[in-house]
């Protein structure tokens, strides 16, 4: 096991930065932790962390100056592999009345994330067996996927809207990064163990200057472990699957219409979800076009338009729609739940809906007789 | 147990083709009923373009319309050198602009995607295929398979719904069929006219006049949904055994890669799982409503 010091995760960034990555990492902005470009130590939100409960977010100063001392905000680096919004195609009309079509730019430089959580890489290969795992690989996720270094953080301090231990999924990463720290502080000592993950992960570290944990180090990263998972606020049943399977008549869903506002804040702060829609975008004169891909969401009720309207029209069913999709029908098409238990749908909920308390719920009256 | 990350595969299985509309030409147009409201397209590719596999019956294509949209259309039928025949009705945004298309226009094509009708699986049994409305677009190449190979097949018993005879499609070809003694053609309106001799009622009562061996027949059914849940359940009275049913799905699909997750039927994606399932597969969703 290795050490650095606080200082050398600022080497690490700058390296990254001269190796030609863009570095995006979490930076505090709008009382929030979000993810975005970070030049080195003093953008990331040292001396901050972050409440969660159900429909609350708030930023705190802790009394230390953790570099990782938060949870998750309501960003993922989701919008890093598949953008909010993206060009698919520029088609462009010839004289004969047919048409060229060129691939959208993929832009992306290569780029390294700082402080990847266990449920953020759990997130990634969920997206990957959405987007890499199928017949067809979506060119754009593909490119921008390769490149990635990953610079994992344990967590030290999950939240109170997190479940990730009961998804198997985390608190501490178990592979996927390139490199992963856990960062220990107290009273006496500041410094992050270091793990490599990958023959890339490895040359970085080497470049950081390591030097040997001592027992006592190793002793404080392992409590760090230990420990983490007994923070957790929330927990999934283990048979979620199942009892969502049995439950897609359960009038439970008429009761959680009542509290949704179908806003599909949920969706698009879930690391995971995948809907989008492709919108036409022609220029004034018609002679150019842009395929433009969007995040879509199964909360809006055009997401199920058919000739006749929208099949899901009701709340109850739009809601019930995501929650079986997320826990239970996502392990038929991808063989994986598409839940990984980072608590931002519970958090960013405007009325603190708790999908843990949904599965709950109906679990524990399986034939809606209550 | 998380799942693990994957790398992106070298060998990613034509994404420009599954992705990017291709120009192709509209060759003919022809109103499919009098009103224009269903009409059907012979394309071809532009040159240079390289045409996917022929579609199978059942598989659609995503058609575009530059500047407009994309909308999934079934094939309809598709000609010895390599047109392609689709049919549509125009209900929305894109499909009534492509009312307005004419022979020569440039159109784009994505395709073919989605399962097929199972039409080996039915070679030396009797085929029971039952149609409502614009259904019978998606069954038209079943029908051009069944006769162009008469022999590997028994019985080929078409049941037809069309909401009054002014809306029935392939009118030509009803004919055609109707005159041949190798094919038996039921068809029935919801409305009659003063001229209309024929069936009017639910297409459910073609099936209830059997004419086919139940230990033995290939069920394909098409149409709204109530209607093919209603179909099943007669063909299943009959004797058919479930898994020898299939019907063709319709959600909203729009990337026909399952990538956008718009055509999901619980744990189905229509586009590419479907649009033909086993009518086991499908008989748990048309019980639940808004699935």
């Amino acid at each position: 096991m290795e050490v650095i010091t606080p200082q050398a995760v600022d080497t690490l960034i700058r390296l990254l930065a001269s190796d030609g990555y863009e570095v995006v990492g979490p930076t505090r902005r709008d009382g929030a932790i979000v993810y975005d470009r970070v030049h080195g130590l003093d953008d990331l939100p040292a001396g901050w962390t972050d409440e969660h409960a159900p429909g609350h977010y708030r930023l705190r100063e802790r009394d230390d100056a953790a570099l990782f001392g938060y949870v998750v905000g309501p960003h993922s680096w989701k919008k890093y592999l598949f953008p909010p919004q993206e060009t698919l195609f520029r088609l462009t009309r010839q004289a004969d009345g047919s048409f060229t079509t060129e691939p959208g730019e993929s832009d992306a430089p290569p780029r390294a994330f700082i402080g990847m959580r266990s449920c953020e890489l759990a997130a990634i290969g969920v997206q990957d067996r959405v987007f890499l795992g199928q017949a067809v690989q979506d060119r754009g996720y593909a490119a921008r996927r390769r490149d990635v270094f990953m610079v994992a953080a344990h967590c030290a301090e999950p939240g109170g809207t997190c479940f990730c231990a009961s998804m198997d999924t985390g608190p501490r990463a178990r592979g996927g990064f390139d490199l992963a720290l856990t960062e220990v502080i107290d009273a006496t000592q500041h410094f992050l163990v270091a793990e490599a993950g990958s023959d890339a992960g490895r040359a970085m570290l080497d470049r950081l200057k390591p030097r040997p944990a001592t027992d006592a180090e190793q002793a404080a990263a392992e409590r760090v472990w230990a420990e983490a998972p007994e923070k957790m606020g929330r927990q999934m049943p283990a048979d979620a699957r199942e009892v969502l399977n049995r439950a897609f008549e359960h009038p439970h869903w008429e009761e959680t219409a009542e509290r949704c506002l179908s806003c599909s804040n949920c969706t698009l702060v879930c690391p995971t979800c995948f809907c989008s829609q492709v919108e036409e975008v022609p220029d004034l004169e018609g002679q150019r076009t842009e395929r433009v891909r969007r995040w879509d969401s199964c909360f809006n009720q055009e997401h199920s338009h058919l000739v006749g309207g929208a099949h899901r029209d009701s709340v109850a069913a739009r809601y019930r729609q995501w929650i079986t999709h997320k826990l239970a029908t996502w392990h038929d098409q991808f063989g994986t739940s598409g839940c990984v238990g980072c608590g931002r749908c519970i958090t960013w909920c405007p009325v603190g809906i708790d999908i843990t308390e949904e599965v709950t719920a109906v679990r524990r009256d399986p034939e809606g007789r209550a | 147990m998380a799942p693990e990350t994957l790398q992106p595969r070298a060998d990613s299985a034509l994404p420009e083709q599954a992705m990017a509309p291709q120009p192709w030409r509209i060759h003919s147009v022809r109103p499919d009923v009098a009103s224009n409201e269903v009409f059907s397209w012979t394309l071809y590719p532009e040159p240079g373009v390289e045409p996917g596999p022929p579609p199978a019956p059942g598989q659609f294509n995503m058609l575009y319309l530059f500047g407009v949209g994309e909308v999934p259309i079934s094939v309809s039928a598709i000609t010895a050198d390599g047109g392609i025949v689709h049919t549509t009705r125009a209900v929305g945004s894109v499909t009534r602009t492509m009312q307005d298309l004419g022979p020569g226009a440039v159109v784009g094509l994505r395709g073919p995607f989605g399962t097929a009708w199972p039409v080996e699986q039915a070679r030396g049994r009797d085929l029971v295929l039952v149609a409502g409305g614009i259904g019978l677009a998606p069954l038209r190449p079943v029908i051009h398979a069944a006769l162009e190979r008469r022999d590997d097949f028994g019985h080929v018993v078409v049941c037809y719904g069309a909401r009054s005879p002014g809306d029935m499609i392939f009118r030509d070809e009803l004919e055609a069929w109707g005159a041949r003694d190798d094919l038996d053609l039921r068809i029935t309106v919801d409305r009659g006219t003063a001229a209309w001799r024929g069936d009017v009622g639910v297409v459910t009562q073609l099936i209830d006049r059997g004419g086919f061996d139940r230990r033995n027949t290939l069920a394909m059914v098409c149409g709204p949904e109530v209607m093919m849940r209603f179909a099943a359940s007669s063909l299943e009275r009959r004797g058919l055994k479930p898994e020898d049913i299939f019907v063709s799905m319709e959600r909203n699909m729009r990337c026909a890669v399952g990538f956008c997750g718009h055509c999901q039927i619980g744990a189905h994606f229509v586009c590419r799982d479907g649009p033909v399932f086993p009518y086991p597969v499908m008989e748990p969703a048309f019980r639940i409503r808004e699935l």
